[in-house]
C-alpha cells in the first residue's frame, strides 16, 4: 500500500453558467496506473488543466504530497513533479527531436538560466536526452526536425519530453489520439515501459488501451465523477455501460 | 541521422567556424580599401549592432516588437545629454551609462509589456516608442527636439584616439571594436542554455511553461539585454556623428532595423551583418538620386520576402546550398 | 477656444478616425490579421476623391462613392491574391508584408501624383458656418459628426439585423464554431475586407480636410488607427466608435493646449489602458 501522491478536494470550475468541473474528489497513489474516461465534453482535459495549474479552480483544492498547490503557477508545479503530455502536440516544431527533449532535461537539471556556458557543453543534459530518445525508439530520428516527422512519432516525443522532467505524476492526455491504428502499438509499448514508480493518469478514448493499461478507472460525466473502481468493477458497472461504454462500443 | 550524429551536432553547435572570421577581416580590409567611405562604414557597423540586438528578442525569443528604436534613442540621448548638460563626455563610460539606461528601460518596459502578446504587444511597443519620442519633443529645451543637438564634442577614446571629424577613421575602428565585443557576448548568450531556452520559448511558449521554465522572467531578461545592446548602438551612433535628433527613436528607424534583420535573415546573428550591408548600400546609392524608387523597391522587396523568402538572404543561400548538396 | 468648440472639433476628428478604423477592427477581429496597410487604403481613397473632382469634375459626394467602390474592388483583389496567402503565417510575416504594401502605396502615390499636400474643394453647402443657436460652428465639422453617427447607426443595424452581420459577429467570437455551422468564413472575409477598406477610403476622402492628405498619411496615422482598434476591442464596432471619439477629442484638446509633444499623454494613456484591459473596451477576455 503506497502513500497518496495527489488529492483533489471539491475541485470545481465554472465558466459563467457553465460548470465544467463539479466538486471533484480524487486520489492518486504513488505508482498508480489510473485512467480517466468519459464522453466528449465531460471535462477530462479541464481536470488535467486544473491539476497542472493552466486553469485556476473556482473552488476546491489540489494537494500534492499533502501540500496545497492550488495557487501554484504551472511551471512551479512541474518543479514539484507534475508533468503532462498534450492532447494536441505541443512541441518545438523547428528543432530536432533530441533538442526537444534536451530543453526539458535542461530545465529539470536547472541549466536553463545559465547565460554563459554553451548548451553543447552540458554533456549531462545531452546524455539524458539521448537516453530518453532511445527509450522511445526515436534514435533514428534524433536529428530530424519535429515538422519532418509523421504524427505518430511526434506523439512519442511528447512522452519523451514529459519523462525528461522526471515526474512523480505523469498526466497523459489522449496519447494515442491522432495516431493511425497501425502505429498505436508504439504508444502502447512506450506507456507499458514507463518506470513503475511514476503515478500515471491517462485520458483515453481507446477502451482497448484503457483496459489493458489502467488498474483503476474513473468515469467523468458532465464535470462530475460518475463512477470509480477497478477495471473489473467499471467493466461490470451497468450504469457506466449505459452512459458511456455502451455508446462508445456502439460507435 | 543517428543519435550519435544528432548529439555531436548539438554538442558542437557553439564552436567557432573558420568562416566566421570573414566579416571581421572584411571590415578591417574595408578600412584600408575605402578610406573615403568610413563615415558610411561606421553607419553600417552601428546598424549591424542595432539589428543584432533586435535579433536576440525577435529572432531568438520570438518577441515581435515595432518599437526597438526606443532603446537606440535612449542610448543616443543618454550620451548626448550627459555631454551637453553634465560635461560628461568620456566615450567609454558614456557607453556604459547608455547601456545601463537603455537596459533599465528595457527591464521596466519588458516587465510590464511582456504580460501581453500579439496585437496588444505590438501596439504597446509602438506606443512606448512614440511616448519617448513625444517626451523628447516636449522637453526640447534639453533634447533639442526636431532640430537636434549638434556639435557635441567627446573626449579621445581611452584618452588616446581623437574622434576624426572629417574621415571617421577613429569612429570606424571604435564602432568595429564595440561591435566585436558586443557580438562575442551575444554569441555566447545565444549558444548558452539560456539562449536555447529562448529558442524554445519562440518555438512553443505553452510547452516551455509545461517543462517548468520561468518563461516571462527569461523573456524580460532577454528584452533587457537586447535593449542595453540597442542602447550601446545608439550611443556609438551619437558619439560618432556628434549629433542627435528625434529621428533616432522614430518609427522609421524602428521599421528600418526590422527590415534589415528580416532581409538578412533572423535568428542566426549573421543575418544582421548581411542585411545591414545590403540595405544601407542600396539606400546609399539609390535613395539620394531616386528616393521614391528606393521606397518602392523596399516595399516590393518586403512583400516578396514575406511571401516567398521568410528566412531572408542567408535563408536563400541555405536553400541554394541544400539544392547543390542534393545533386 | 470655448469648451463647445473644442468638443465639436474633436468629435469631428474622432468621426473621421471612426470611419477609417472601423473596417480595420472588423477584419482584424475576424481573421486575426495584423494589417498595418489599412491607412494606405484610406489614403488611396482620399486621392481618388481629390483626383476625380479635379480631373473629371465629379461632385464631392459622387467622388466619395467612386473612391469607396474603387478601393473596395482593389482591396478585394489584393485580399484574394496576396493577403489570403498569409492568413496562417506568423504575425511577423503579416507585419512585414503590410509594411511593404504601405511603402509601395506611398511610393506609388508620390510617383504618380507627387509629394505635395492635396486639398479637397468642398461643395458650397458644406462650406462656411452654421448657426446652432448657442454658437456658430464650421458646417463641415457638423456634417462629419452627423455622418459618423448615421454610419454608426447603419453599422449597428447591419450587424444586429442582417444575416451577414450575424455571421460576422459569430465568426469574430468563435471562428471554428461559425465554420462548423456553415458560415463561409473565407467569402465573409473578402467581403468585410473590401467593405472595410472602402469605408477607410471614404474616411480618407472625408477627413482630408481635417487630417490632411499627402503620401506620408498612412505612416503618420498608423499609430492612431491601431490605438483606436486596440482600445475599442477587436471586431467591436461600438468599441471603435467610442475609442475614436475619445481619441479625437483628446488629440484636439492636447493640440490646442500643448502643441509640442502633447500627444505624449495619448500614448501614456493608451499604454495604461491596454495593460489594464488588453482586450479593449468591449472585447471579451480571451
Amino acid at each position: 500500500m503506497s502513500a497518496v501522491l495527489l488529492e483533489t478536494q471539491g475541485l470545481s470550475k465554472r465558466f459563467g453558467a457553465l460548470e465544467v468541473a463539479r466538486a471533484i474528489d480524487f486520489r492518486l497513489e504513488a505508482g498508480a496506473r489510473h485512467a480517466l474516461i468519459g464522453p466528449n465534453g465531460a471535462g477530462k482535459t479541464t481536470f488535467v488543466n486544473l491539476l497542472t495549474g493552466v486553469l485556476a479552480p473556482t473552488d476546491g483544492r489540489v494537494l500534492l504530497d499533502g501540500e496545497d498547490v492550488t495557487r501554484l503557477a504551472p511551471a512551479k508545479r512541474v518543479k514539484r513533479g507534475i508533468a503532462r503530455t498534450f492532447q494536441i502536440n505541443q512541441l518545438f516544431r523547428g528543432l530536432p527531436v533530441l533538442e526537444n527533449v534536451a530543453l526539458a532535461v535542461a530545465e529539470r537539471l536547472g541549466a536553463g538560466g545559465d547565460m554563459a556556458r554553451p548548451a553543447g557543453r552540458r554533456a549531462d543534459v545531452l546524455a539524458e536526452a539521448g537516453r530518453l530518445v532511445e527509450l522511445l525508439h526515436l534514435g533514428a530520428d534524433a536529428g530530424r526536425r519535429i515538422d519532418e516527422l509523421p504524427y505518430g512519432r511526434q506523439r512519442l516525443v511528447e512522452i519523451a519530453i514529459a519523462l525528461g522532467l522526471e515526474p512523480r505524476l505523469l498526466l497523459l492526455d489522449e496519447p494515442a489520439a491522432g495516431i493511425p491504428s497501425a502505429e498505436s502499438h508504439i504508444v502502447l509499448q512506450a506507456i507499458a515501459a514507463l518506470p513503475p514508480d511514476i503515478a500515471v493518469l491517462i485520458i483515453e478514448h481507446d477502451m482497448d488501451l484503457v483496459f489493458r493499461f489502467a488498474e483503476r478507472i474513473t468515469v467523468l460525466v458532465g464535470g462530475a465523477i460518475f463512477a470509480e473502481g477497478t477495471r473489473a468493477e467499471i467493466a461490470a458497472n451497468r450504469e457506466v455501460r449505459a452512459v458511456y461504454l455502451g455508446t462508445a462500443l456502439d460507435a | 541521422m543517428s543519435l550519435q550524429a544528432a548529439t555531436l551536432e548539438a554538442a558542437t553547435r557553439h564552436r567557432l567556424r573558420a568562416w566566421e572570421a570573414l566579416p571581421w577581416l572584411a571590415a578591417l580590409g574595408a578600412f584600408f580599401l575605402f578610406p573615403d567611405y568610413l563615415a558610411f562604414g561606421t553607419q553600417v557597423l552601428v546598424m549591424i549592432l542595432f539589428a543584432l540586438s533586435l535579433d536576440l528578442v525577435l529572432g531568438y525569443a520570438g518577441i515581435v516588437t515595432l518599437g526597438h528604436a526606443a532603446f537606440f534613442g535612449a542610448g543616443a540621448y543618454t550620451v548626448a545629454m550627459l555631454a551637453a548638460h553634465a560635461g560628461w563626455n568620456e566615450p567609454l563610460s558614456g557607453l556604459a551609462a547608455a547601456a545601463l539606461v537603455a537596459g533599465l528601460l528595457g527591464l521596466a518596459s519588458g516587465w510590464v509589456l511582456l504580460r501581453t502578446h500579439g496585437l496588444t504587444l505590438l501596439m504597446l511597443t509602438l506606443c512606448t516608442m512614440a511616448l519617448l519620442e513625444q517626451a523628447a519633443n516636449m522637453f526640447s529645451g534639453f533634447t533639442g527636439g526636431f532640430d537636434g543637438m549638434p556639435g557635441l564634442a567627446y573626449r579621445p577614446i581611452l584618452g588616446l584616439f581623437e574622434f576624426d571629424v572629417l574621415y571617421f577613421r577613429t569612429q570606424y575602428l571604435y564602432a568595429l571594436a564595440v561591435l566585436f565585443a558586443c557580438f562575442i557576448a551575444l554569441r555566447v548568450l545565444v549558444h548558452s542554455s539560456f539562449g536555447r531556452s529562448l529558442t524554445g520559448i519562440r518555438e512553443n511558449l505553452l510547452r516551455m511553461h509545461a517543462v517548468g521554465a520561468p518563461v516571462r522572467a527569461r523573456q524580460v531578461l532577454a528584452y533587457a539585454v537586447s535593449a542595453a545592446l540597442a542602447g550601446v548602438a545608439g550611443a556609438v551612433f551619437a558619439q560618432a556623428t556628434s549629433y542627435v535628433n528625434l529621428a533616432v527613436l522614430g518609427l522609421e528607424r524602428a521599421a528600418g532595423v526590422l527590415i534589415i534583420l528580416i532581409l538578412g535573415g533572423y535568428g542566426r546573428l549573421y543575418g544582421a551583418f548581411v542585411g545591414a550591408l545590403a540595405y544601407l548600400l542600396l539606400e546609399h546609392t539609390l535613395s539620394k538620386a531616386y528616393p521614391t524608387a528606393w521606397q518602392l523597391g523596399i516595399g516590393i522587396t518586403l512583400v516578396l520576402v514575406a511571401l516567398y523568402a521568410r528566412n531572408g538572404i542567408l535563408g536563400l543561400v541555405d536553400a541554394l546550398r541544400r539544392r547543390w548538396g542534393a545533386r | 477656444m470655448d469648451l463647445a468648440s473644442i468638443l465639436l472639433g474633436g468629435l469631428a476628428a474622432g468621426m473621421v478616425l471612426f470611419v477609417v478604423s472601423v473596417g480595420l477592427s472588423v477584419t482584424m477581429g475576424l481573421m486575426g490579421f495584423v494589417n498595418l496597410a489599412h491607412g494606405g487604403f484610406a489614403m488611396l481613397g482620399g486621392y481618388a476623391v481629390v483626383l476625380a473632382m479635379r480631373h473629371w469634375g465629379l461632385p464631392f459626394s459622387a467622388a466619395l462613392a467612386l473612391g469607396f467602390v474603387a478601393v473596395a474592388l482593389l482591396a478585394a483583389l489584393l485580399e484574394r491574391t496576396l493577403y489570403a496567402r498569409l492568413y496562417r503565417a506568423s504575425e511577423l510575416d503579416q507585419v512585414l508584408f503590410t509594411i511593404g504594401l504601405v511603402f509601395v502605396m506611398v511610393a506609388g502615390v508620390t510617383l504618380t501624383v507627387g509629394p505635395e499636400t492635396q486639398g479637397v474643394q468642398l461643395p458650397a453647402w458644406l462650406r462656411g458656418q452654421t448657426d446652432l443657436g448657442l454658437l456658430k460652428y464650421r458646417t463641415y465639422s457638423l456634417a462629419l459628426i452627423a455622418f459618423g453617427v448615421l454610419l454608426m447607426a447603419a453599422l449597428w443595424l447591419g450587424f444586429e439585423r442582417t444575416r451577414i452581420g450575424a455571421q460576422i459577429r459569430a465568426a469574430v467570437d468563435n471562428r471554428r464554431m461559425a465554420e462548423s455551422m456553415g458560415v463561409d468564413v473565407r467569402r465573409l472575409f473578402t467581403l468585410t475586407f473590401a467593405l472595410g477598406s472602402g469605408l477607410a477610403a471614404a474616411g480618407g476622402g472625408l477627413g482630408a480636410e481635417i487630417l490632411g492628405l499627402d503620401p506620408q498619411y498612412p505612416l503618420r496615422y498608423l499609430a492612431y488607427f491601431l490605438i483606436v482598434v486596440a482600445v475599442g476591442g477587436l471586431g467591436r464596432v461600438s468599441g471603435v466608435f467610442f475609442a475614436a471619439l475619445a481619441l479625437g477629442v483628446l488629440d484636439f484638446v492636447l493640440k490646442v493646449h500643448f502643441p509640442k509633444g502633447g500627444t505624449m499623454f495619448i500614448y501614456a494613456l493608451t499604454i495604461a489602458f491596454l495593460l489594464a484591459r488588453p482586450q479593449g473596451l468591449f472585447g471579451k477576455r480571451a
